[in-house]
């Protein structure tokens, strides 16, 4: 026995650094079993304070750890405690405490999921008030996962990682009320293609073994300029490993989920998915081209060229013509992306890497928010049937609830990337940094493709505040308190990082200053 | 000569809180204009509060500053930084001097009384309560502009004197007329206020600051060619505040607004601004011959021209404005002699700014009595029907024609003699102007006053209620005194010079000067022609057609016609062709390629089936390209 247990040496953790994940895969640990243990009356109150609580506890955790300084690779460098990763979390975590307050309302999510829709079972668990507080357990999981995802510091955790997040996600995108059948038909393509880019990711996890004999990020990157004479191995490895990654943030050609996903999905977690999985799935993809393949930057810098290039354009002009909201807004995300690649293919000297990195974390909050109060709006323009989607329901919202109206034009504003909005400093800072980086002529396209985004934003609001209200318009749902505090926390986080964007600047360039822990 | 005395820096005391005479009146036009409706009852009450509160802290500071040595005079209150940043910082601060402390003075004193007259005035307007939030940011804009350290605080007031001015020559924005007449004023404003940033920013380029006192103590160092160019810019700014040709055309539009606004602008404030950038910027233009040639070239033709218009006007308040337009340029004049003249153009300035506020409150008060009537042509004999508007009236008319020991008589005969001393030319045509501006402001004070009434029918001529008529009556005492008081003994030049300096001589004051009695004379003869043709004569109810000369004047020298051809028609054609250019060249390259990034965007559309299967497809063959582009690139 003894020998065996000198052969094997027993993991260190490091608690302290890891303790904002270890808090949100707690509490979800401790749904669960509130789920299994306390009558169905008591569920509620208990999830959603036990959700609110950890995660706000994780994100005083996540204060602690950046103001101690931590940074090196934790879990026998499995997992990444560095700036950035810091700088994500906290991000991450706030944006889903404001997403938990619309997941909040009831009136989102199905009362029975296992009913058929439309069938007599249905109704009378309508009728009964029946809920699924399952939901918040798997929130957290969520959570946890979006947090691991961008800190792994190994292939096979990021892996874990992205099940991790995305299961609960392709679980939660099938509840929605109202449209269940489009609920569930976007749950499944979700998990579909997760699935099939899941492969992707794992074959090229598996290639890269193959070439680097690990799959360290770290020891990926030393292998560069040791191993010789497998490139075909490190090429087909590294482009697989990217599918897997392009496919999470929506960058084309692996965008087609996106739309169909954000339409069907409750609107709170088309919110929480929008928000939290880009800024997850962003940070992963940084932490694999920048650190496991940062010396083969010439290699993949003219293919994630063409990758932005193909996004903005895509998420663009597709923009252009789509007349439900949430489609539209499905687009602009992916336009969106494209905006954000433009700073990742901007790498050169360190500093400039760490002005590119505070660019996109800075746009990451800024675009997060903005996202998140869009949603909560949407939530708020009914129809009869459920939320009012199709663009022509909007008409005339202006002159029926200007309040309402003017923060979803603040957002669209802000999208668009308008002065005094978060949007403008996060552009700004992006596009200067793929300026300095060389990237001049995608700065070009980023421009003008933000010029085509403008015009499907302004054209909202155009038709907001310009248009006659349709005679029988939908109706405007007095907001529940958590909605009224989402939309009024996203407006001002919307205006504050747009007049005094400083503090928030400077705290991503410190985040950016330590790169990536290698 | 010796130059302007050294600026101390202060602090404390009433001038310590100087900025207070700027802050109160802004205050009072905050609350007004932000308190609405709400303030109609009180708001008028206010705005002559707020004033009347600045005009005696501006007392105050003056007494402050007669306490200090001459030479000690110079202070200035710094108050916050201004514009800090890089190569550029500027501080906020005021200056208090002899020269901008009589500004003060008589920008408060003046304008409070415009204020009290207003009362009366605009008794029955529905928006009176607008009306004095526009004064009173009118009288702060202007405090800024005289009483601001350095040319920036300066131009800030200055556009605060435009926007003012603007509001309140449309206030009635409801007669086209007026909104036109405000609209031209601020046009014809920005060209000469393009000069005066023109100015500053070569200012700052070559002396890197525009505080007064650095940039004044610069001049020397800096090249003659700069010099002027700094004068010429500055000039062009002055004109066009202080309606000088070219920039003239605005002032007789601006009379479509009230009355009390045509003293305002005229008397006290506006275009007095011009006259004191040019003095204030005394040094440079010192050092640039040139542009003070330039200068008096200006003024003079200004006060013949605007003496020439002022003859042909049947509309009181044109005449009036006309006779302003020709008094300035005595000023100008005067600012454009150098130090000698400084003294006579703030002299004048200030006594014009008694004798005409009391001219246009009168005509108002005239108006006032006759339904709001400005044709000349059908007033006459009011002066026993409101003896106090004829008397108070007729000192101003006397004042601003010379007559012995008014107050026009000292500070324009001063100007004057300077003017022939300096150089012959420009002192002959000051005294034409002078003998024109004896003809027809009697021409004006005849017909109005005097005659047989040719009244229209429903018309009962009354005079004005007290609230009115003191302000008139305190107006005349300072158009009679004041010349005399200032000018007497040198007191103003001995008062003035630790701010502008002190010429190489005092002038001194020959009451039987060649010139003097040359003056005197043509002006009698003015008054005497005026007399016979509108005193004693019938005066025609309708103008006559008129030689050519009247025409001529009465078209106010074709000024607007030769704006129209000059910039309004070509600037037409390069609008309209633009538009043209807008229409066809760059909307349809704009709306060719909307239609084709939309119907791209349609035909893209249909690539997003819905089927999973088509989804997956495209994730494979992405990949599939994205795989082969890195073995490409890889092995390049």
């Amino acid at each position: 026995m003894s020998t065996l247990a000198a052969a094997i040496d027993a993991p260190t953790i490091e608690y302290a650094e890891l303790s904002p994940m270890l808090l949100v895969f707690g509490a979800a640990m401790i749904g669960v079993l509130v789920e299994a243990f306390t009558p169905r009356y008591l569920r509620k109150s208990i999830q959603m304070p036990l959700t609110v609580l950890s995660m706000l506890g994780a994100f005083a955790l996540t204060v602690w750890q950046g103001i101690q300084g931590v940074r090196h690779a934790a879990a026998m460098g499995a997992v990444a405690v560095d700036g950035p990763s810091l700088f994500i979390w906290g991000a991450i975590l706030l944006l889903a405490i404001v997403s938990v307050l619309l997941i909040n309302d009831d009136d989102h999510f199905v009362a029975q999921a296992a009913a058929v829709p439309g069938s007599a079972e249905e109704d009378r668990a309508i009728s009964e008030g029946g809920a699924h507080t399952e939901i918040y357990p798997l929130v957290l999981f969520a959570v946890g996962g979006m947090m691991l995802f961008p800190a792994a510091n190994d292939l096979l955790i990021m892996f874990v990682a992205l099940e991790v997040m995305s299961l609960p996600l392709y679980l939660l995108c099938g509840l929605a009320r109202r449209r269940r059948l489009l609920s569930q038909e976007a749950a499944m393509k979700y998990f579909l293609l997760g699935a099939f880019s899941s492969a992707f990711f794992l074959y090229g996890t598996a290639l890269l073994y193959g070439y680097a004999g690990s799959v360290d990020l770290s020891a990926i990157e030393k292998s560069l300029s040791t191993v010789g004479g497998q490139d075909s191995l490190l090429f087909m490895g590294a482009a697989m490993l990217g599918v897997g990654l392009l496919f999470k943030i929506g960058a084309a050609p692996f965008q087609a989920w996106k739309p169909d996903v954000y339409q069907g999905s409750p609107t709170p977690i088309t919110a929480l998915m929008a928000s939290g999985t880009l800024i997850a799935a962003f940070g992963a993809l940084l932490r694999v081209f920048w650190v496991a393949l940062g010396n083969l930057d010439a290699e993949w810098t003219p293919v994630l060229w063409a990758v932005a290039i193909l996004t903005m354009v895509v998420g663009a002009i597709l923009a252009i013509t789509q007349t439900d909201i949430k489609r539209m807004l499905a687009y602009s995300s992916i336009a969106h992306t494209g905006f954000l690649l433009t700073a990742v293919v901007a790498t050169g000297k360190e500093a400039q890497n760490a002005n590119a990195l505070s660019g996109i974390l800075f746009y990451l909050v800024a675009y997060g928010f903005a996202t998140v109060g869009a949603f909560a709006v949407v939530t708020m323009v009914r129809d009869p049937g459920g939320e009012a989607g199709h663009l022509s329901r909007w008409a005339g919202l202006g002159k029926r609830s200007p309040i309402l109206a003017g923060i979803f034009a603040l957002f669209l504003l802000a999208f668009a990337g308008i002065p005094l909005t978060s949007g403008f400093f996060g552009k700004y800072a992006v596009f200067a940094a793929a300026v300095s980086g060389g990237a001049v002529q995608l700065v070009i396209v980023g421009v003008v493709t933000s010029a085509m985004a403008a015009f499907f934003y302004v054209r909202v609001i155009v038709l907001m505040f310009f248009s006659d209200p349709a005679p029988e318009g939908p109706t405007i749902a007095v907001p529940s308190i958590g909605t009224a505090a989402v939309v009024t926390l996203a407006a001002a986080a919307t205006v504050v990082l747009g007049v005094f964007p400083q503090p928030v600047l400077d705290l991503a360039h410190t985040a950016a200053q330590s790169l990536f822990v290698r | 000569m010796e130059t302007a005395a050294e600026i101390v820096q202060h602090s404390g005391g009433v001038i310590g809180v100087s900025w207070l005479t700027i802050v109160l009146p802004l205050l009072g036009a905050a609350i007004l204009l932000l308190g609405g409706r709400r303030t109609d009852r009180w708001g008028h009450l206010l705005g002559v509060a707020m004033s009347l509160a600045s005009f005696v802290v501006a007392v105050l500071v003056f007494v402050e500053l007669l306490g200090f040595g001459p030479d000690q005079r110079r202070r200035v209150v710094e108050l916050y930084d201004f514009l800090p940043g890089g190569t550029i910082d500027v501080k906020m601060g005021l200056l208090l001097d002899p020269l901008s402390i009589s500004f003060a003075l008589l920008i408060t004193g003046v304008g409070s009384l415009i204020h009290i007259y207003s009362i009366g005035y605009m008794a029955h307007d529905p928006n009176r309560r607008r009306f004095f939030a526009y004064l009173n940011l009118f009288i702060a804009a202007m405090l800024l502009l005289v009483l601001a350290d350095n040319y920036l605080g300066l131009y800030v007031g200055w556009e605060g004197v435009g926007l003012a001015s603007y509001l309140l020559i449309g206030f009635w924005q409801h007669k086209p007329s007026a909104a036109a007449a405000a609209k031209k004023a601020f046009i014809v404003n920005r060209v000469g206020d393009m000069g005066l940033a023109l100015g500053i920013f070569v200012i700052f380029t070559t002396f890197g600051t525009v505080a007064f006192g650095p940039v004044m103590s610069g001049v020397p160092q800096a090249s003659q060619g700069t010099l002027t160019l700094i004068g010429l810019a500055l000039l062009l700014g002055a004109c066009g505040k202080s309606a000088q040709l070219p920039l003239q055309s605005w002032l007789l539009d601006a009379m479509e607004g009230p009355t009390p606004v045509s003293a305002l602008i005229h008397a006290a404030t506006m275009v007095t601004a011009g006259v004191y950038l040019v003095v204030r910027s005394g040094p440079i233009y010192v050092g640039a011959p040139t542009a003070a040639l330039v200068v008096t070239i200006v003024g003079v033709a200004t006060l013949l021209a605007g003496a020439i218009i002022g003859t042909a006007k049947d509309d009181i308040k044109k005449a009036l404005a006309g006779s302003t337009m020709s008094q300035i340029g005595y000023m100008m004049l005067a600012a454009g002699l150098g130090p000698v003249g400084y003294a006579f153009a703030i002299a004048h300035l200030i006594a014009h700014g008694f004798f005409k506020a009391s001219m246009f409150l009168g005509a108002g008060s005239v108006m006032h009595a006759m339904n709001d009537e400005v044709d000349m042509r059908k007033f006459g004999g009011l002066a026993s029907k409101m003896k106090i508007t004829w008397i108070t009236f007729g000192l101003g008319y006397l004042a601003i024609i010379g007559f012995p020991l008014l107050s026009g008589y000292w500070t324009k005969d001063g100007i004057i003699e300077t003017a022939m001393e300096h150089n012959p030319i420009l002192g002959w045509l000051a005294v034409i102007g002078a003998g024109i501006t004896g003809f027809y402001m009697s021409r004006l004070f005849f017909m109005t006053f005097h005659g047989k009434p040719r009244w229209e029918k429903d018309v009962h001529p009354h005079e004005s209620p007290a609230v009115m008529t003191w302000p008139l009556i305190i107006l005349s005492i300072g158009s009679v005194f004041g010349g005399g008081f200032l000018i007497a003994g040198n007191r103003f030049m001995e008062f003035l010079a630790p701010a502008v300096g002190r010429p190489e001589e005092m002038p001194s004051f020959h009451p039987f000067s060649v010139t003097g009695l040359a003056t005197l004379a043509l002006v009698a003869v003015g008054v005497a022609y005026a007399w016979m043709r509108y005193g004693r004569a019938e005066v025609p109810a309708v103008a006559p057609r008129g030689s050519f000369l009247t025409v001529f004047a009465r078209r106010d020298l074709y000024g607007d016609a030769i704006n129209e051809a000059l910039f309004m028609r070509p600037g037409q054609w390069l609008t309209r062709l633009a538009v043209y250019f807008d229409n066809r060249g760059v909307d349809g390259l704009v709306n060719g390629l909307a239609a084709l990034i939309g119907g791209t965007s349609g035909r893209l559309r249909r690539v997003q089936t819905g089927f999973v299967r088509s989804y997956a497809l495209s994730i494979f063959f992405g990949a599939a390209l994205l795989v082969g582009a890195w073995f490409v690139v890889g092995n390049l």
